[in-house]
C-alpha cells in the first residue's frame, strides 16, 4: 500500500460527494459528533455499539459485520472513505477493522473531521438513506491482529511500539488525559516496547506527516525493519493509526495491531511490566 | 457532551479528589466557540490529548500533576497556546480567547 491508495484529501472528498460507488463513513470517539453535523451523504458507525460485541470483549462476528454493512447500504465493491475526530483516531481503527474483515478498497480522509472543520467546509445534520445491500465479510485476517500471547512472545524479540502518550507509557497516567484516570489495571508498559506516541505521526491539523518525516521518526527510535512489529496502546484505537502508518503508508511487512492493548496486558496475572521512561529489559 | 454551568463545567459524577482537572472555555469576541479543538501538551511539548469544544465552547482534561500547555485550534484563527498548572484534587479553569 501507499499514500496514494490509502489516503484521500479533504478536497478529494468535497469533489466526490455523491459519487457512485463511494461511501463516506464517520467514526468518532465522541459518538455524538456525527449527530451534531457531518459531511453531506456520510453515514455513521458507532464504535461502541456497531463494532463491539455487546456482551464479551471482542469484535462483532463476521456474520454480524456482514449484516451491519448490508443494513447500512455498503457494498463489497464500494470505496469506503473513513473520517473522524482526533486525527482520525477511531477512523483509523475502523480502517483496520474493515481490512480485518477483508474489505478491499478502504481509505482515510487525511486530517479527518478536524481538517474538514478547520478548512471551514460544510457540515450537515441531514441523515442520508442508503438502500440495503448484501454484504459478505471475509474471515478475519489475523495477519494484522495480535493477541495477548503474541504480545508476551514479542518481548525482546519483535518490534513492540507502544503509541500511548509518554506519561501513560511511563506509568504516570493510566488513560489519555481527556478521560478519567481511575482504572483497574496496573500502570506501565510491556518491557522492551518503544514509545512512539501516535500523535507524532500527525501534523497539528490532523494530516499525516510526509513519508520522509515518518520514516525518520521510526528510524530514530530504532525500529528494526527486518523484524515483525506489534503496535499497542490502551484499547487498540490509537495503535490502529500507527498500524496504518507503518503498514499502509510506509509499507512495512508483518505489522499487527494488538487490540487488547494495555487494558488487557495491564490486567494479566504474572506478566512482566516495565515502569518509567526507558523500554526496560526482556 | 458537557452541560455548561455558571463559572465552568459541571463536575457532577467526577471524583475531583483523585483527578488533576484542567478545564475551561474557548471564546471569540466574548462568544463561545463550539467548533474549536483543544490539545493538551506535556512539559516537553508532546501531545497528550485533544478534545473538540462543546456547543458552549467548553473542554476538560484529566491531566497529571505538573505544567501543561493548552493549544487551541479553530477555523479562521491562528493556534493559541496557554500554560496551565494541574494538581490532583484541584480544578484549573482556563479561558482561551481567540
Amino acid at each position: 500500500m501507499t499514500r496514494e491508495n490509502s489516503l484521500v484529501s479533504t478536497q478529494w472528498v468535497e469533489d466526490n460527494l455523491g459519487a457512485d460507488g463511494v461511501v463516506f463513513i464517520e467514526v468518532d470517539e465522541d459518538t455524538t459528533a456525527y449527530d451534531k453535523g457531518h459531511i453531506k451523504g456520510a453515514i455513521k458507525l458507532d464504535w461502541t455499539t456497531d463494532l463491539q460485541d455487546q456482551v464479551r470483549r471482542d469484535f462483532v462476528s463476521k456474520d454480524q459485520f456482514s449484516a451491519l454493512l448490508s443494513e447500512r447500504g455498503v457494498a463489497n465493491d464500494d470505496t469506503v472513505v473513513l473520517y473522524g475526530g482526533n486525527n482520525n483516531w477511531f477512523a483509523a481503527y475502523a480502517y483496520w477493522y474493515f481490512k480485518l474483515y477483508g474489505h478491499s478498497d478502504v481509505k482515510l480522509m487525511d486530517g479527518g473531521r478536524k481538517k474538514w472543520e478547520l478548512d471551514s467546509r460544510e457540515l450537515t445534520d441531514e441523515v442520508p438513506s442508503r438502500a440495503a445491500t448484501t454484504y459478505s465479510a471475509s474471515e478475519q485476517d489475523t495477519s494484522i491482529r495480535a493477541f495477548r500471547d503474541d504480545a508476551v512472545a514479542a518481548i525482546g524479540v519483535s518490534n513492540l511500539i507502544d503509541v500511548r502518550s509518554p506519561d501513560e507509557y511511563a506509568g504516570r497516567l493510566l488513560a489519555p488525559a481527556h478521560l478519567p484516570q481511575e482504572q483497574s489495571q496496573r500502570a506501565g508498559h510491556v518491557p522492551t516496547s518503544l514509545n512512539v506516541p501516535w500523535s507524532k505521526n500527525c501534523n497539528d491539523d490532523g494530516t499525516f506527516k510526509s513519508d520522509e518525516d515518518l520514516k525518520a521518526l521510526y528510524a530514530e527510535v530504532g525500529i528494526d525493519d527486518s523484524k515483525d512489529t506489534i503496535a499497542l496502546c490502551r484499547i487498540g484505537e490509537r495503535s490502529s493509526l500507527t498500524w496504518f502508518v507503518l503498514k499502509e503508508l510506509l509499507g512495512h511487512q508483518n505489522v499487527k495491531n494488538y487490540d487488547g492493548s494495555w487494558t488487557e496486558y495491564g490486567s494479566l496475572v504474572g506478566v512482566p511490566i516495565a515502569l518509567g521512561d526507558e523500554p526496560g529489559d526482556a | 457532551m458537557c452541560g455548561a454551568t455558571e463559572g465552568g463545567l459541571s463536575l457532577d459524577g467526577v471524583n475531583v479528589a483523585k483527578e488533576a482537572i484542567v478545564q475551561g472555555q474557548v471564546l471569540r469576541d466574548g462568544e463561545p466557540v463550539g467548533n474549536a479543538y483543544v490539545r493538551l501538551l506535556d512539559g516537553s511539548g508532546e501531545f497528550t490529548a485533544e478534545v473538540p469544544t462543546s456547543a458552549s465552547g467548553h473542554f476538560r482534561f484529566f491531566a497529571g500533576e505538573g505544567e501543561w500547555t493548552l493549544r487551541t485550534l479553530a477555523p479562521k484563527s491562528d493556534p493559541v497556546d496557554r500554560q496551565v498548572k494541574a494538581a490532583v484534587g484541584s480544578v484549573a479553569e482556563v479561558t482561551v480567547t481567540l
